[in-house]
């Protein structure tokens, strides 16, 4: 049971609540009409009881062409197969300090980077203040030594550079997006450029000391 | 002009902005408000309404299953697997596309039933009977392609047999079978234009199906005495007669469907189709889907290959000069007290031809289904042109409201 189905569930409730309270209010007048007088114009009468018809006939219709609709908008999101491909296992025990590897999660890259000590060092003293999205080192890391970043730049979507030890780390000595120029640092928070947000953190954990679990 | 004066009619003003630049609201309140229908017209009047309804369940349920099927000889019979297994409701949107087509047809040959039997193709609504058989072989050749699609073992030897017919041509027939498999045989080329041909002509269908209703709202709906309206007491409106009468029996048929989809979704399927398609082993017994039995019995009943394949489209040509086939001006069977027997038998016919093609041509299945194809020509060549000039019919009632004025 995923959240969808408790709105569905819950539109349904409605759906029948409000047919019940319409058809309730609409047939009591009705009564109450009838039982007032014959004076009343037959005419008048039955357009009453129409009302009635008309709308639990469309309430009706309106229940099933939603049901009808359900499993076809459904069908539209990620199939089983798709989904069961939404977590990665990465064995990272070859990984030496300083390196980064590149993975890839839901056909994204994610950049998994065992961090030096002074990289640890720069990214906790930095002072976060002066940061574009001010966030603690702390915060974005479930192991000081290892960085886990989704390597899409927050700006337009590129992927940043920094991976290859040829690769230009940007001023910070972290990633720098070569698409307009935006600047991260060792622990892939925004430093300069365009890009709005911090590299995002994926959802990970620790199954042991050499493997992650990423999704 | 007049119009002018109407260009105000509604109380919306919005409705009058667009009623004024485009009377499309003038036209629904015509041809689905007031539009008359006689009012002895009984529930096979409502299977047009049914048949609607299947073409656009049909093509809603085959754009959403496009999206997840692809048309290539190495994944088509995975990805279908796949919309079963993986795709959220991929099941029941196949299996209502899948059991959709049978009930397409199960409605189009009730409909063109209450068609001949109360001689709706008569005087004037000739035109709209050819629009209608047209229709159905438009969805024959759309049923034949999707068969192919899942690309089991029925799909391809289907495919094969079908492209096969083409051969039977003198001269031309390799070529022509060849230019339309764009293949030597049965291969991805055909899959994938089977594939675009299935996706386009549901869409060919609804034009014509548009031009169908048009035309029967020009002289308005036959009825079950067959006679013409005379007077405004013998209709009542569509809006909300009709329209009540077709919901009713549009749910009713829900309920029919439904409880095939979730609970028999394969009793209208060959199981052989589940198993991938094999081009160098033939299953046992090869059958055609049950729609389109009859007219492959009436394919094999015949010894020759050229004559049986003529035979078998003559026997779909034939239905588009019924209306000059039969003679008699009285339109509806309840008049024709010995036609009707014969017209019944025709019916039943068509249905044995149907059992018979589904069973393999030996032994007795073969001669009744030469006795069936000998009745199917008989009644529409024979019996159709010249009954009326030996029938005595019931005299017909004077007009629609005259029965009801009988029968207290």
């Amino acid at each position: 049971m995923n959240p969808a189905y408790y709105v569905l569930l819950v539109i349904i409730i409605l759906i029948f609540l409000f047919l019940y309270v319409v058809s309730t209010y609409v047939w009591n007048k009705v009564v109450k009409q009838n039982a007032k007088v014959e004076t009343m114009d037959s005419k008048e009468k039955s357009g009453e009881r129409r009302d009635f018809l008309h709308i639990s006939t469309l309430t009706i219709g309106a229940i099933g062409t939603a049901t009808f609709m359900w499993p076809f908008i459904k069908s539209m999101n990620p199939a089983e197969d798709t989904l069961a491909l939404g977590t990665t296992e990465v064995d990272i025990s070859n990984i030496e300090a300083g390196q980064s590897i590149t993975v890839k999660w839901r056909g994204k890259p994610v950049f998994i980077r065992k961090r030096t000590p002074v990289e640890i060092e720069e990214a906790k003293t930095t002072d976060i203040s002066l940061l574009p999205d001010p966030e603690e080192d702390s915060d974005r890391v479930k192991k000081q030594d290892w960085l886990i970043l989704v390597g899409v730049c927050t700006h337009l979507g590129c992927v940043p550079l920094g991976q290859k030890i040829s690769d230009s780390k940007g001023d910070y000595n972290g990633w720098y997006c070569p698409c307009h120029g935006s600047h991260y640092d060792t622990s892939g928070r925004i430093r300069k450029g365009p890009a709005p947000d911090n590299l995002a953190v994926p959802p990970y954990k620790f199954i042991n000391d050499t493997t992650v679990l990423i999704g | 002009m007049e119009n002018k004066n109407n260009s105000k009619k509604y109380k919306n003003p919005f409705l009058n902005w667009i009623e004024y630049r485009l009377p499309i609201i003038s036209y629904f309140q015509k041809e689905y408000g007031d539009y008359p229908m006689p009012k002895n017209a009984n529930y096979f009047w409502s299977f047009g309404a049914l048949l609607t309804i299947c073409l656009v369940v049909m093509i809603i349920s085959g754009i959403f299953l496009a999206m997840y099927y692809t048309p290539h000889i190495d994944m088509a019979f995975e990805s279908t697997e796949r919309i079963m297994r993986d795709v959220s409701y991929g099941w029941l949107i196949r299996y209502i596309h899948s059991n959709g087509a049978s009930f397409f047809f199960i409605v189009v040959y009730v409909h063109m039933i209450r068609s001949m039997y109360y001689g709706s193709f008569k005087y004037p609504r000739e035109l709209n009977w050819i629009l209608g058989v047209f229709i159905y072989f438009i969805m024959m050749v759309t049923a034949f392609l999707g068969y192919t699609l899942p690309w089991g073992q029925m799909s391809y030897w289907a495919a094969t047999v079908i492209t096969n017919l083409f051969s039977a041509i003198p001269f031309v027939g390799d070529g022509i079978k060849t230019w339309l498999l764009g293949d030597y045989t049965v291969g991805n080329a055909t899959l994938n234009r089977f594939f675009a041909l299935h996706y386009v002509l549901p869409f060919v269908i609804f034009g014509v199906v548009a031009l169908h209703v048009a035309a029967v709202h020009v002289h308005g709906s036959n009825n079950p005495a067959g006679i013409d309206v005379k007077e405004p007491k013998d209709t009542v409106k569509f809006y909300p007669y009709m329209l009540i009468k077709d919901t009713l029996a549009f749910c009713v048929f829900g309920i029919v469907i439904s409880a095939v989809i979730f609970f028999g979704p394969n009793l209208m399927a060959e199981v052989d189709n589940y198993i991938p398609a094999d081009p160098l082993v033939t299953p046992a017994h090869i059958v055609p889907n049950w729609y389109l039995a009859p007219f492959y019995a009436i394919l094999r009943a015949v010894p020759d290959k050229l004559g049986g394949v003529l035979l078998m489209f003559a026997a779909i040509v034939i239905l588009f000069i019924i209306p000059w086939l039969d003679r008699s001006k009285i339109r509806s069977c309840s008049f024709r007290p010995f036609y009707k027997w014969l017209m019944i038998l025709f019916f039943i016919n068509f249905f044995i031809l149907g059992y018979v093609g589904l069973k393999p041509a030996t032994g007795n299945y073969l001669i009744i289904a030469r006795i069936g194809v000998l009745y199917y020509f008989c009644f529409l060549l024979i019996i159709s042109p010249f009954m009326p000039r030996f029938e005595k019919s019931i005299i017909l009632p004077e007009s629609i409201s005259d029965i009801y004025k009988k029968n207290k």
